[in-house]
């Protein structure tokens, strides 16, 4: 018989220390996690620091690609790591439905433990939370984390024209990928997730010595959304050429099929950057040696402000939107 | 071997050296006709193309797009919609329905309002998921509410022709599909109640393609024959588009009227034949069908036979259901924009108590319809 999590696991009691010790510390154990005090006691060196926080819900739970604990470990990591810092400590909350397999709850956490691994950060604090059946869909993972920062001045509202628009790999795959794999939608494809810890990545530019002005991972609302936030808050207009922006043929033909479109689909390790103009080429280099689909796709302009406009290849314009709505299947 | 990937179906379709080439030969055709044409693209999907590309960018001054109604979503009344979401509000029922159907409003609101309610509302990418959800479900009612024009009706009278066949008993049908060629010449024929003129401004029609990959190109011959208008049933690539126009511009120019297919490589005269007789075996015209912003269009609908009347959830649910119909906001002009007299930015509401996320016309429901396009492309078009 499969074992899992009974709501008992919730009550604070033996049950609930059972739990938390035969899969959480020992996934995640450390020295400041093993102590068990009411709050962990951090030690840091830098005086800045940058903080984050986010829940996280999937269906499916495991997913070509990834899974919901590397989401969720990737998700704070990444918003940390996209302000020029490096992800040191990290606090997650489990809220589990009862009767949830406890085989696939060690999976989860062990793969949350290889990604924090990957970040070099670590739990330092966790709850658990047991909800009826039925009152939740199956599992919700938040995590908090805090990173401190490496390079200073990142931000969304300072872009101008002296910066070039690149973006870290082909998009849209988590997107078109969370899309397939759900219900109702028959489709088959070699398809996986991009989800991934951007930090590797932005420690090898601030290693470069490149100089940063904005990053942003492209999650939910996809390219579309970073790019129009950013021309919003920077109060500039951003012109990408359509062709440049990396599509693989997977996510491509899953948005030709269904009607979407690759730049509102959202990503879990790729990343929108405005990075100083004459920097722009080596910063495309190293970006390279990561995923050799990095391309420069823009560049900032004043032609309408606030907004992002595409180029096509033969001398059209059209606006790029932020998507809106639920995302659905086109009908014919 | 290199193996065939996706792109090279598509890449020459969206040639951009090809493109601009159609567009100088456009701009010459053009330079032949002393006066300006029209051209109506009735369907959702070309609409889609025009906007996704800025094809009018590319259109010398005398050619313009009109849009027209074939986005299945936005035609639909609200009267019809309230069916679909008294439906989904029934005890045991799953409402089943195709895509962006569910965020379009009803008088009571729309079916993802339905589903926060808590009806079970679910969104297929093909009919034939019904199976699946209805075995998994036995002891639920699964209602289809089907939808769209020519091109999806087949995979409707499948489902129920699977139905029949494997004794499936909890599959049932509310029946939306309409016909495109009867639209086409209710356009033509109405009479404009804005300013009592039957004056339509359309010149010629790109003709839906996909619908005429299962009825066929002959369903337009009389647009030609009885209404001198040429039609050229055109494809949904942006180099397909451009040679549509070309095409039309050229029977302006060579005083011509005709009915041609530019979308060879999937449209024929006859059809799918085998479609077109499923169809037949399990539906009739509906003597009227009203239109969201055309009201009232003769023989526009299909409805289920009689015979398979055990399977209809309009008359099974018939003591809950409305009849009674909801007349659209009589600030919209929606009728004006289909029938090319207005342009949405003319629209009184438009951008103001009509936008897309709480459209009022029909041309502000979905993305295919024009006043959605113009909200979201705007100004650079």
């Amino acid at each position: 018989m499969k074992k899992s999590v009974p709501l008992s696991a919730g009550n604070g009691g033996e049950e609930n220390n059972e739990l938390i010790s035969k899969v959480f510390y020992k996934a995640f154990k450390n020295d400041i996690l093993l102590k068990s005090e009411d709050a962990a006691v951090l030690e840091l060196d830098a005086n800045k620091i940058a903080m984050s926080t986010d829940s996280f819900t999937v269906t499916p739970l495991f997913f070509p690609g990834g899974d919901i604990g590397k989401l969720a470990v990737c998700g704070t990591c990444n918003d940390i790591a996209m302000m020029g810092a490096k992800p040191k400590y990290i606090t997650v909350g489990f809220i589990i439905e009862e009767g949830f397999d406890l085989r696939e709850l060690e999976k989860i956490a062990r793969s949350m433990k290889k990604e924090l691994e990957v970040n070099g950060a670590m739990v330092v604090s966790g709850d658990t939370k047991v909800m009826p059946k039925g009152t939740i869909d199956k599992l919700i993972i938040n995590t908090s984390g805090i990173g401190e920062l490496e390079y200073e001045g990142i931000s969304s509202n300072n872009i101008s024209k002296d910066d070039t628009i690149l973006v870290s790999r082909d998009i849209g795959a988590h997107g078109a990928t969370i899309f397939t794999a759900r219900e109702g939608i028959e489709l088959q494809s070699n398809l996986q997730s991009d989800c991934n810890s951007l930090y590797p990545t932005v420690k090898a530019l601030i290693d470069a010595g490149i100089k940063i002005t904005a990053l942003r991972d492209a999650t939910r609302g996809g390219v579309s959304a970073v790019l129009n936030e950013w021309a919003k808050q920077s109060d500039i207009c951003i012109e990408v050429e359509e062709d440049s922006i990396p599509v693989s043929p997977e996510v491509f033909g899953v948005c030709e099929m269904l009607g979407f479109e690759p730049t509102m689909l959202a990503n879990e390790g790729t990343f929108c950057l405005a990075i100083k103009n004459e920097d722009a080429s080596r910063a495309l280099e190293i970006l390279k040696q990561f995923s050799q689909n990095a391309t420069i796709i823009g560049k900032v302009t004043d032609t309408h402000k606030q907004r992002v406009i595409l180029n096509s290849s033969y001398g059209t314009k059209r606006f790029l939107d932020t998507p809106t709505g639920e995302l659905l299947p086109r009908i014919c | 071997m290199k193996s065939l990937e996706l792109k090279n179906l598509y890449d020459d379709f969206r040639d951009s050296k090809t493109i601009k080439a159609y567009a100088s030969l456009i701009e010459q055709e053009a330079k032949k006709i002393d006066r300006s044409i029209n051209i109506m693209e009735v369907c959702g999907g070309h609409t889609h193309t025009i906007m996704k590309y800025g094809l009018p960018q590319l259109m010398p001054d005398n050619v313009k797009f009109i849009h027209g109604p074939g986005c299945p979503v936005c035609i639909m009344p609200k009267h019809r919609i309230d069916h679909a979401y008294i439906l989904a509000m029934q005890e045991d029922v799953i409402l089943v329905t195709l895509g962006d159907m569910i965020k379009v409003p009803g008088s009571k609101g729309s079916l993802q309002n339905a589903r926060a309610k808590g009806a079970d509302v679910r969104f297929v990418y093909s009919p034939m998921e019904c199976i699946k959800i209805a075995s998994d479900n036995p002891d639920k009612k699964i209602i289809f509410f089907a939808i769209g024009f020519e091109t999806t009706t087949p995979m409707t009278a499948v489902l129920i022709d699977t139905v029949i066949k494997k004794n499936i008993n909890n599959i049932y049908f509310h029946i939306n599909h309409v016909t495109v060629p009867e639209v086409m010449e209710e356009l033509i024929n109405s009479r404009d109640e804005h300013i009592d003129s039957y004056n339509n401004q359309i010149d010629a029609f790109l003709g839906p393609s996909h619908v005429s990959v299962i009825a066929g190109s002959k369903i337009y011959e009389k647009f030609p024959k009885e209404y001198k208008r040429p039609v050229v049933v055109t494809g949904f690539e942006p180099v397909d588009m451009m040679e549509g126009v070309l095409k039309i511009l050229k029977q302006f120019s060579e005083n011509r009227c005709e009915n041609e297919i530019q979308y060879k490589r999937v449209v024929s005269f006859e059809g799918n034949i085998k479609a077109q007789q499923l169809i037949d075996t399990y539906f009739n015209k509906a003597s009227l069908f009203k239109w969201r912003g055309l009201g009232n269009v003769p023989n526009s609908g299909l409805k289920l036979k009689k015979e398979y009347a055990n399977l209809d959830a309009e008359i099974i649910y018939k003591d809950v259901l409305p009849i009674e119909e909801v007349e659209d906001h009589k600030l919209c002009i929606c009728g004006d924009i289909l029938r090319g007299m207005a342009h949405p930015t003319e629209c009184t509401i438009f951008g103001t108590a009509c936008k897309p996320n709480s459209p009022v016309g029909s041309c502000m429901v979905s993305s295919e319809g024009a006043c959605a396009a113009y909200y979201k492309y705007g100004n650079l078009l």
